[in-house]
């Protein structure tokens, strides 16, 4: 790999030499574990381990799992109370396998909160950002899925909503829920082809991973100053950097076994709380749910997409622009995805030339206000749709838009950055004091 | 300062290597988790032991339970088969072991092969030893006891081998009496 | 008490007659009362006396009604449930109505291996019980942020005690039915005639068998149905919290001396 300049792998056995000559594994693992990182990374760059941990846990007790379940109607929510009552620790392997799906997004969403504040998705690191979008997309769409195999109340009606969401595109709609349910309605065939899904999917997913980290391994972690290695010479580099194992191999490893504790102690005393009691309920398509709300993680995005009613002025403009062809419905399944693709291309929407928020003394004030918006959405999707909630979700979508559309692309311009420091190692020094005498 | 240094490298390698212990515990438990999720299930475990009511079994006749999904043959012998097994004690025998489980390491003879000391509980699983047929029963074959159809083997009225393929006498299955009238198998 | 109950329930009637509507906006606000059993809290387990006097009141009065498809007779015995001796739970398998034999097409005695019995909801009786405690939520919000339920539980057996025990006494007819006012059911009205009476049942262990002792014990029987390894789960969780802590500090430590060379903030580097 190229990028900053460091050792790299050198066989020294004969068996070694062999390999390496023929398969050079050994040394892609070496340069993968011992890439040079910057070493002022702080604690919200922990997540990237535990995402991957959470990938881990999600396919092991997966692929359990499925061994013991049947994608079948009349036996799927059976085959779930057989994991819970017969299969030997089943029970666990299922209360680890759906509050590992909420571990996974929060996790993900500090992650991507975290490459927000402090500029990760700009030049050089687009790509790696794209990456994680998709990697984020694809998630969705797993743990959706994932929702239905219970085959409880909550799986059968939510699926019955989401996929209604593509029966609003005008014209081919209704042609494409059919198709995506395979049949008029969500049964047998639905849940057999989400069970195949959900199963591939992450596969894919850890395709994609193993991606993001080449493009950021190609262009160097990005770090809380937001200024890049030095890399005219190897020594150099190694005065802002360390290599990833064992320093920061070791201190991610604190941090989840810390965010484990936790894990542990709502899987063991607590393992429904995140859950919705509905889905303790066989499915029945004659009777719907009082409220139907999705899982947790997706309630910012609900609240998008429930948002635009059709008294919102905007929904009527476009409406009547369009001749009708975008009414409410579609109006809220398009900001819906719009929220995630303007997300996507925040790399080019943003045009500060600084990269890290900790210079920007305006950004971070709109920076946190998002945060705080995205707290108030998930609250937002969880209420019913009725009374001020809608009115909440509207302004907090609204500023959504603002903040990738109007904000970024402006504050760019006005904003006047704060002095930084020159290199890592300064940083790193500020925080950590001068050295008495270099390290061994 | 050697000492000192000696001392706190000690004491380092110690943190090192009880970190990377309590790791390797932590990842040999959730291996083992993923690991016993395949042994058999407690519904299958359940199955694996049954009670079978024998009250309405008379003297000289069978009845046939699905357990672990073979047939047992539970029968109720006469006095006539009883002894006519046990004169046959001394007949050389194509498998000179009991094959019972209760009995591990005995030797055909009826006694060895019978629930009960009088002889009159015979409990085997129904399954030929040649090729896995269920034999024919009921005084089927040529000594009175049980007759495969697939390939001719003859079991006497002690269901042990006397002529054809079968290698071996008709396996007993573990078995007791849990009261009068019933049998628990497994 | 009794006059506040029946101008309670004279009220209801009379607003259900009136207004049905407002009647079901009330019935959904019905309050659940937090009641403390045995199996709450990390280390609670479930008391075996309360959970086979449960199996008593489900099975004396409502097993009339209601199946517990789910729950596998055999683990009547569970150590971690109600722990019946064996001759007990066979016998109680015996008890049940038969079973259909799917290899002989003949109905035949239930045996331990087999489930409770089904119980078909088409046929007017009531919908199956084994998940009930875990179906349904008795604690909410406050405004949709889920602290309460975090505090208290999802309060799925205090749901089903109140339910059994609010009962107004008023009762509808609604296309031909009989409908039963009760605040806890959502809607307000539920087709379920009052269930329990006092002394309806009689406890072998000489527990007053009141209304709100039996609506207990139920509610932590059918907890058990629905959780039946609540006891192992807490277990697991217990030493895996603890063994992570010590992990958690291990890894603390490591991390600590691992960086130390690198970070010296107040004095110059010690060890070479």
């Amino acid at each position: 790999m190229s990028g900053i300049p460091h050792d790299h792998y050198e066989p020294k056995t004969g068996i070694e030499r062999w390999l390496h000559r023929r398969l050079p594994i050994v040394g892609l693992l070496y340069d993968t574990l011992m890439i040079p990182t910057p070493k002022n990374l702080n604690w919200w760059w922990i997540w990237g381990i535990v995402l991957a941990f959470c990938l881990v846990l999600q396919i092991a007790t997966g692929i359990v799992l499925a061994m013991h379940y049947t994608p079948h109607v009349d036996l799927a929510f059976a085959s779930v109370e057989h994991i819970m009552r017969n299969v030997n620790g089943g029970y666990m392997l299922r209360y680890l396998h759906a509050n590992g799906a909420s571990l996974f997004f929060l996790a993900v969403y500090i992650h991507i909160f975290r490459g927000l504040y402090y500029g990760s998705y700009k030049a050089p690191r687009e790509v790696t950002w794209i990456i994680g979008m998709l990697i984020y997309l694809c998630m969705m769409g797993t743990a959706f899925m994932g929702y239905v195999l219970p085959w409880g109340q909550m799986s059968f009606w939510g699926a019955t909503v989401i996929t209604g969401l593509f029966g609003a595109i005008p014209g081919i709609g209704p042609d494409i829920q059919t198709w995506l349910l395979g049949g008029p309605a969500v049964d047998n065939a639905t849940l057999n082809r989400f069970f195949s899904l959900h199963y591939l999917l992450p596969f894919v997913i850890a395709a994609l991973v193993i991606v993001h980290i080449w493009a950021f391994h190609h262009t160097g972690n990005n770090n809380p100053t937001g200024i890049e290695v030095r890399r005219t010479s190897k020594e150099e580099a190694e005065r802002d950097t360390l290599p990833f194992w064992p320093y920061f191999v070791i201190k991610d490893l604190f941090a989840m076994a810390l965010i484990l504790v936790v894990f542990f102690a709502i899987v063991g005393f607590m393992p429904n709380y995140l859950g919705h009691p509905d889905n303790y309920i066989e499915a029945n398509a004659l009777a719907t749910p009082a409220h139907i709300v999705p899982e947790w993680y997706f309630l910012p995005f609900y609240a998008i997409l429930r948002a635009f009613t059709a008294d919102v002025w905007l929904v009527q403009l476009v409406s009547f622009v369009t001749f009708g062809i975008i009414d409410a419905k579609f109006f809220g399944v398009i900001a819906m995805f719009g929220a995630i693709i303007v997300m996507a291309l925040v790399p080019w929407l943003d045009t500060s030339r600084v990269r890290s928020g900790r210079y920007r003394p305006q950004f971070k004030w709109w920076f946190w206000i998002f945060a705080v918006n995205f707290v108030v959405l998930t609250w937002a999707g969880a209420m019913p749709a009725e009374g001020i909630y809608p009115y909440i979700s509207l302004v907090g979508a609204a500023y959504w838009f603002a903040y990738f559309l109007v904000i970024l692309p402006l504050l760019g311009v006005i904003e006047k950055p704060e002095p930084m420091p020159a290199t890592i190692e300064e940083d790193f020094n500020d925080h950590y004091g001068p050295k008495a005498h270099p390290a061994e | 300062m050697s000492h000192a240094d000696d001392h706190a490298g000690t004491r380092r390698d110690f943190l090192y290597y009880a970190t990377a212990g309590a790791g390797a515990v932590a990842a040999g438990a959730a291996g083992w988790t993923l690991i016993n999720q395949m042994n058999p299930s407690a519904d299958v475990q359940a199955l694996a032991s049954i009670q079978v009511d024998v009250s309405s079994v008379t003297e000289g006749t069978q009845l046939t339970v699905k357990w672990l999904g073979k047939p047992v043959f539970i029968r109720r012998r006469t006095q006539e088969e009883i002894d006519t097994a046990r004169a046959d004690d001394g007949a050389t025998m194509i498998d000179p072991n009991s094959q019972n489980a209760n009995k591990p390491g005995t030797n055909s003879d009826d006694i060895n092969r019978s629930l009960d000391e009088a002889g009159e509980w015979l409990v085997q699983i129904g399954v030929c030893t040649h090729l896995g047929c269920v034999p024919i029963g009921d005084g089927a074959g040529d000594f009175g006891g049980w007759f495969c159809p697939c390939h001719g083997s003859h079991y006497d009225t002690s269901g042990r081998i006397r002529r054809g393929p079968a290698p071996e006498n008709m396996h007993v299955p573990v078995a007791e009496f849990v009261n009068e009238t019933t049998i628990q198998l497994g | 008490m009794t006059l506040r109950k029946f101008t309670l329930s004279a009220v209801a009637a009379l607003s259900l007659l009136s207004v049905p509507v407002a009647s079901q906006a009330a019935g959904a606000g019905g309050h659940v009362e937090d009641i403390t059993f045995s199996f709450e809290g990390p280390f609670g387990t479930y008391d075996q006396h309360q959970i086979q006097r449960g199996l008593q009141v489900y099975t004396e009065v409502c097993s009339a009604c209601h199946g517990l498809r789910y729950v596998p007779i055999r683990t009547l015995s569970d150590a971690n449930g109600p722990g019946l001796p064996d001759d007990q739970m066979r016998a109680y398998a015996q008890e049940l109505v038969p079973i259909m034999d799917i290899e002989t097409g003949e109905e035949r005695p239930r045996e331990p291996t087999d489930h409770f019995p089904t119980v078909n909801p088409v046929d007017g009786m009531g919908p199956d019980l084994s998940l009930m405690a875990k179906a349904r939520a008795g604690f909410h919000g406050p405004q949709g942020t889920g602290l309460n339920q975090l505090l208290r539980g999802m309060g799925g057996p205090e749901y089903i005690y109140s339910l059994l025990t609010s009962y107004t006494g008023a009762d509808v007819e609604q296309a031909g039915s009989i409908l039963y006012e009760n605040p806890i059911f959502a809607g307000g009205l539920i087709s379920m005639a009052p269930p329990l009476f006092d002394d309806q049942v009689t406890y072998e262990d000489g527990t007053p068998a009141t209304v709100d002792q039996m609506a207990r014990d139920v509610a932590a029987f059918l907890t058990w149905t629905a959780e039946p390894k609540m006891m192992e789960r807490k277990q697991v969780g217990f030493i895996s919290v603890l063994f992570l802590i010590l992990l958690t500090a291990l890894l603390y430590l490591t991390n600590k001396r691992l960086w130390a060379p690198f970070k010296h903030k107040h004095q110059p580097e010690q060890q070479g």
